[in-house]
């Protein structure tokens, strides 16, 4: 059975940007922060109380990489593909984690552990080829070191 | 938090703040933003432990503070007053630091940098030859200060450029200081601050907005990252200074949430500032108001663009627009809006504390002052660096960066990102301005200073450019949408074996296209690296193409590993690391890849200690 979400953890979000011009995508952000994504329910519950439109509202979480409509893992694995990792071997790591998560970028592993996603520099670039997992980072991985840094998070 | 009531009261407190320092006092400057990926919190951890423990907490000051520049040696910590710079710091080298250097006051040889031509141990920062040619005047104060306290800043001159143009200088005389500077915008195009600032004053409009970019999304580009995380002041006060000069009352930061600690940073900033009485409604007892909010960006690269980032501040998709008319004339919400880079506000204190002619007698004759590039890629020394403009590219490259580790070959220097174009060999006697790079089909860009050697694949680094801005493209004109997906489709057949002659025909034909009619810079400058790279490597294209070979070893289908059985020991490592199974063989004896089941990850190639794999 699934649990209806709480809504209510919405409603001092909407006022505290009161009044406040473009308003919309600071409170998509901290919805975000609060559900880990952003299902359906939350969305139509933004759009009733800022008056904007769902196919606004939708025009603006599918626009901005930051927003995900679907629920991510546990944890959050951003594998950087900026310039300074990608000469540095960023695309052996990614691969190498693909392999050994069985999923490619933008979706979560089975049992709900990790979402994997790539990123376009965390401006670490002495540490090419970077990951973070979550809030940490590993630097100058290779293929091999990538798979061992997850072993911290199973 | 101290308030402050009047100029007079402001000039006051920061003369005592400034007598009250003291030169010989022992400090302990960790860099606590860049190196915090590399272990730097355990290390100060490992300070505050150590000098509790002697009994040193009274006559030493731990300071967290923001990028020292030489990332390459994270975690970095100077000790002062001496500054003896300590590189490559962990936990349990702290107790013998603390001994040599706080109680004995004596440099520890172990933990100096080395020259590494003579390897004699350099106690002092200054005199590291990374640190000897830059020249701090954006950075000034990273490194040297707690970014999250206002008082530091406050203590180096900070704020007194602001009374200076509040008390005693004209909105007009302030943007005249700025003109004959020479500053030119940081964030890449280049276009002279002082006129983009007099548009905004003479546009009609009783509220008007100043916008700092700091959406820094070119990738290997952390520069505005450094200068919000480690002086986001000198942000503010170029803010402020500006505000004053055009006439605006309201002021946003948009800086890219993938930057946390700057948007901590300049959050805290604004906080302090605001009850300090820098900032908000008569400000020091004026009739200046000014207040600043914080917007994070969503993660689009496009929004960094001027009219897309206003979108994003107003809530709608990123997605640019015509101009004219201009953001100066009609921006954010319709109202007249000064849009600058990170840097180009950071400039704006020391230029009108110490006057244009200072500023102007740095750099070249059309581009004054310093630029921070991010050196990054493959070179010895990544990190960041202030040069005076007009420095050559082959001094900061090898003088300064180091050179190129395991002593490869240089083979380009990418500047500008994914707008930008590279630069070989023989044009590295290049001075950096804005004006050579443009002759040499490159741009200055913001600072991103990505170095490549021998195994980089020149079609591969420009594969990768148009995939990015592929994917980051907005989609709303079609020679950008489109024009970018069809280089790109070209250049994936070439780096596969399949692309032919006229393909570079075709290229050659949409570059210009898609240059003169995309919307926005990002289409306008999409094609750039495609051109660029064109230009300089026409040779590496044609070997993939022709011969179907990748010269530097990357693009996948055009490459074989192959195990050399003459120096394969049988050692096995590679055998029990490959995922796919695909290499046997018995311990001690030649081993054998099955090239039918390689996927060629390189895996095996980076595990081997004995160096019998190559790629053919």
């Amino acid at each position: 059975m699934v649990e209806a979400l709480d809504l209510s953890r919405l409603d001092n979000l909407f006022e505290k940007h009161q009044g406040e011009d473009g308003a919309l995508i600071p409170v998509l952000q901290e919805a975000q922060n609060i559900y880990g994504y952003l299902p359906e329910e939350v969305l139509c519950y933004i759009s009733r109380m800022l008056k904007v439109p769902m196919s606004k509202i939708y025009g603006v979480v599918t626009f901005y990489a930051q927003f995900y409509l679907n629920p991510r893992g546990r944890h959050i694995i951003k594998s950087c593909q900026g310039t300074a990792c990608h000469v540095r071997g960023a695309k052996g790591v990614l691969e190498s984690l693909t392999r050994e998560l069985k999923v490619e970028p933008g979706e979560t592993t089975k049992d709900l552990n990790f979402f994997l996603e790539t990123v376009t520099c965390v401006g670490t670039c002495f540490l090419a080829p970077v990951i973070m997992i979550d809030k940490d980072y590993f630097g100058k991985l290779t293929p091999k070191r990538a798979v061992v840094a997850l072993k911290k998070y199973i | 938090m101290k308030r402050l009531f009047s100029i007079e009261g402001f000039l006051g407190f920061q003369k005592t703040l400034f007598e009250n320092r003291d030169p010989q006092r022992l400090r302990v400057r960790i860099c606590m933003t860049g190196c915090r990926a590399y272990g730097a919190e355990e290390v100060r951890k490992a300070f505050k432990t150590t000098i509790d423990e002697k009994g040193l907490a009274e006559k030493v000051d731990i300071l967290e503070t923001g990028c020292h520049g030489f990332c390459a040696r994270a975690p970095v910590v100077t000790i002062d007053p001496q500054g003896f710079f300590y590189q490559q710091i962990s936990p349990r080298d702290v107790p013998q630091i603390v001994q040599t250097s706080l109680i004995k006051g004596k440099p520890s040889e172990k933990f100096l940098y080395k020259d590494p031509q003579t390897e004699y141990p350099i106690p002092l920062e200054k005199d590291v030859s990374f640190y000897r040619q830059q020249m701090k005047i954006v950075l000034r104060n990273c490194g040297q200060i707690d970014p999250t306290r206002i008082e530091d800043y406050i203590a180096r001159d900070g704020y007194l450029a602001f009374a200076k143009a509040l008390s005693s200088m004209s909105p007009e005389e302030v943007i005249e200081e700025v003109v004959r500077s020479g500053l030119r915008g940081r964030g890449g195009a280049g276009f002279p601050t002082g006129n983009k600032w007099k548009f905004a004053r003479n546009a009609q409009g009783d509220l008007k907005y100043i916008i700092c970019n700091a959406d820094e999304g070119d990738p290997g580009a952390f520069m505005d990252r450094a200068v919000l995380e480690g002086d986001p002041h000198t942000v503010l006060e170029g803010m402020l200074i500006a505000a004053y000069a055009i006439g605006a009352s309201k002021g946003y930061v948009y800086v890219r949430a993938e930057y946390p600690i700057a948007v901590n940073h300049i959050k805290k900033a604004v906080d302090d500032a605001k009850a300090m009485g820098l900032l908000g409604q008569n400000i020091l007892g004026t009739h200046f108001d000014f207040e600043v909010k914080i917007k994070e960006g969503a993660g689009a690269f496009v929004c960094g663009e001027e009219t897309a980032l206003i979108a994003s501040i107003e809530g709608r998709r990123g997605m640019p627009r015509t101009r004219p008319p201009f953001p100066a004339i009609a921006g954010l919400w319709g109202k007249p809006t000064n849009i600058n880079n990170v840097e180009t506000f950071a400039n704006i204190p020391p230029i009108i504390h110490k006057g244009a002619n200072f500023y102007a007698s740095l750099g070249t004759e059309k581009s004054k002052g310093t630029k921070i590039f991010a050196l990054a890629g493959k070179i010895n020394n990544t990190g960041l660096v202030e040069v005076p403009m007009g420095i050559t590219l082959e001094r900061i490259i090898f003088d300064i960066g180091g050179g190129i580790p395991e002593g490869k070959k240089f083979k380009a220097a990418q500047t500008g990102g994914p707008s930008g174009g590279c630069i070989p060999a023989s044009l590295l006697h290049l001075p950096i301005d804005y004006d050579s790079l443009a002759a040499a089909g490159a741009i200055m860009g913001s600072g991103g200073l990505i170095i490549t050697d021998e195994n980089t694949c020149i079609v591969d680094m420009a594969k990768f450019f148009l995939t990015f801005t592929q994917n980051e493209s907005c989609g709303r004109c079609v020679p950008c949408r489109l024009g970018t997906k069809r280089m790109l489709e070209i250049l994936q057949r070439i780096t596969e074996g399949t692309g032919e002659l006229s393909d570079l025909e075709t290229l050659k034909e949409l570059a210009p296209m898609i240059k003169d009619t995309s919307l926005c810079g990002l289409g306008q400058t999409a094609p750039n690296p495609v051109l660029t790279t064109l230009n300089y490597f026409l040779d590496e294209y044609k070997v993939h193409i022709e011969e179907k070979r990748c010269p530097a070893g990357v693009c996948k289908a055009l490459i074989r590993y192959q195990i050399n059985p003459e120096t394969c020991t049988g050692c096995g490592v590679c055998r029990k690391a490959c995922p796919q199974k695909a290499i046997n063989g018995r311990a001690k004896e030649p081993h054998i890849l099955d090239q039918s089941l390689c996927i060629k990850c390189g895996i095996c190639f980076n595990e081997c200690k004995f160096d019998a794999i190559k790629i053919i």
